[in-house]
């Protein structure tokens, strides 16, 4: 098994350019930032309104950021030939597929999800969210992030070369990303509204396990009709 | 193994070239005429719905445009994947062609659902769970369309739309429930998609008609469309040279 070695690499090499060039990994952070403070001047800062619309709007801001930084994902690899490198260090092409797909959604998530979970709170407070809620909306956006970074994964795979690459990847993969932002944010709404959130929970689990375990192989089948 | 030859013959594009257009002039006439029928029946025959009146008539479009939309996208789902798996360039061609067929189907259920919506539901557009995810069909459509037409290599383009058109197919039933649970916690409108308590065999008979109408367009349609694909990218093959000399 050669797999665990294209991982770790790949992975600890993403991390590190991310930590050299802080600025650009930032920027989705940012990107969420302003899109949030959109929605108050735009709606009206009438708070009840807002505290009702808040976590759909957290959540899609966040679905907008992970897709918008999840383009340039392959781009830069493909364009200086690491990524066809990469692809053939492991055993077969396939296998080394998938361990360079799981460390490019990890590092993918690391980067641009985590931060968004951190920042989360801050946010929360802002839309007058309760505290329950805001414990809510930080564990539905852990579990829902990485979904969105495996599924931005397979988007980038796909749409790696192609011309006006990154509007493409919006409309290829917002649609798969529709039950994510829908248990996602129907659960911080329930704790809104008073009511068990463990249903949506338990669904966006499944939905994580199920993304885990395919979006990995379809970004790897992506990867190896883009290099071919 | 005489079957199996018989059986794949028309997957070479030359033959299914022929096939298609001997075929075509015949689904043109069947949709005409089963549509002709289904729409006197639907439209004179059957009896007005006692609750909706007149309006439920558009049920006769509707309807078998919704199941039109879904059914093509697993047809195209599946020709892509076969396309994709056997390396069967004819399965490819198919796909590309039914996909702008099963948009049109879902455009036109969006909205002959939205001129049923206005003088039933007093409304052209519910978020609710089934019109929610026909319209996500439609985005399907629209980026299985736009990717097979953003990758110029044609071969890759074929491969990466058939991955993607897998990816919706298994997706589809995601979306279906999950926005029937989003959908109920919400408490939406209560819709029910049947227009009458039970339906009179008239209704039921113009109904299949109008369903098996929009079988022949869509074959025809399809064909013609494949058709074209085939000149397309065959123009350097001999027989598709040597047939317009002739």
């Amino acid at each position: 098994m050669t797999s665990p070695p294209v991982f770790s690499t790949v992975l600890g090499r993403d991390l590190r350019l991310a930590a050299r060039r802080r600025v650009d990994a930032l920027l989705p952070l940012a990107f969420f930032a302003v899109a949030v403070s959109l929605f108050p001047l735009g709606v009206g800062p009438e708070p009840n309104t807002l505290r009702q619309i808040s976590p759909g709007v957290l959540w899609v801001c966040a679905l907008l950021a992970a897709m918008l930084s999840v383009t340039q994902l392959y781009a830069n690899d493909q364009a200086d030939g690491s990524l066809e490198q990469m692809l053939l260090a492991g055993g077969s092409a396939f296998s080394a597929g998938i361990a360079v797909a799981l460390a490019k959604a990890v590092s993918h998530w690391l980067v641009t999800g985590l931060p968004l979970v951190l920042i989360a709170p801050l946010f929360g407070v802002m839309f007058d969210l309760s505290g329950r809620s805001i414990a809510a909306l930080c564990a539905s956006l852990a579990l829902g992030t990485p979904i969105l970074s495996l599924l931005g994964n397979v988007g980038a795979a796909l749409t790696l070369g192609v011309r006006n690459g990154s509007v493409l990847l919006i409309l290829l993969i917002v649609p798969l990303c529709i039950p994510a932002l829908i248990f996602g944010s129907g659960a911080i709404s329930a704790v809104e509204s008073g009511s068990s959130a463990r249903g949506h929970f338990s669904l966006l689990g499944a939905l994580f396990i199920a993304t885990g375990l395919l979006a990995p192989l379809a970004t790897a089948a992506a990867l190896r009709i883009a290099i071919e | 193994m005489a079957t199996t030859r018989h059986f794949f013959t028309f997957a070479s594009p030359a033959r299914f070239y022929a096939l298609a257009g001997a075929l075509i002039p015949w689904f043109w006439i069947a949709a005409l005429v089963l549509g002709a029928a289904g729409l006197w029946i639907g439209f004179f025959q059957a009896p007005t719905d006692a609750t909706q009146g007149d309006a439920y008539r558009i049920i006769f479009i509707h309807v078998p445009a919704a199941w039109m939309s879904m059914v093509l996208y697993l047809v195209m789902a599946f020709w892509a994947a076969i396309g994709w798996a056997f390396n069967a360039r004819l399965a490819s061609m198919v796909a590309r062609a039914l996909a702008p067929t099963g948009a049109m189907f879902t455009f036109c259920a969006l909205w002959s659902g939205a001129l049923w919506g206005k003088p039933t539901w007093g409304t052209w557009w519910v978020w609710d769970a089934r019109l929610t995810s026909e319209l996500i069909l439609l985005f399907l459509y629209l980026g299985y369309m736009a990717l097979v037409n953003a990758i110029d290599d044609t071969r890759r383009a074929d491969q990466a739309g058939a991955l993607l058109a897998v990816i919706g197919s298994v997706n589809v039933p995601i979306i279906y429930f999950s926005v029937k649970w989003w959908n109920t916690l919400h408490q939406g409108a209560t819709i029910s998609a049947t227009a009458a308590p039970k339906m009179v065999a008239s209704m039921l008979t113009a109904m299949l008609l109008m369903t098996l109408a929009c079988w022949a367009y869509a074959f025809a349609v399809v064909f013609t469309r494949t058709r074209a694909i085939i000149v397309e990218r065959e123009r350097e093959a001999k027989w598709l040279n040597e047939g317009a000399a002739a």
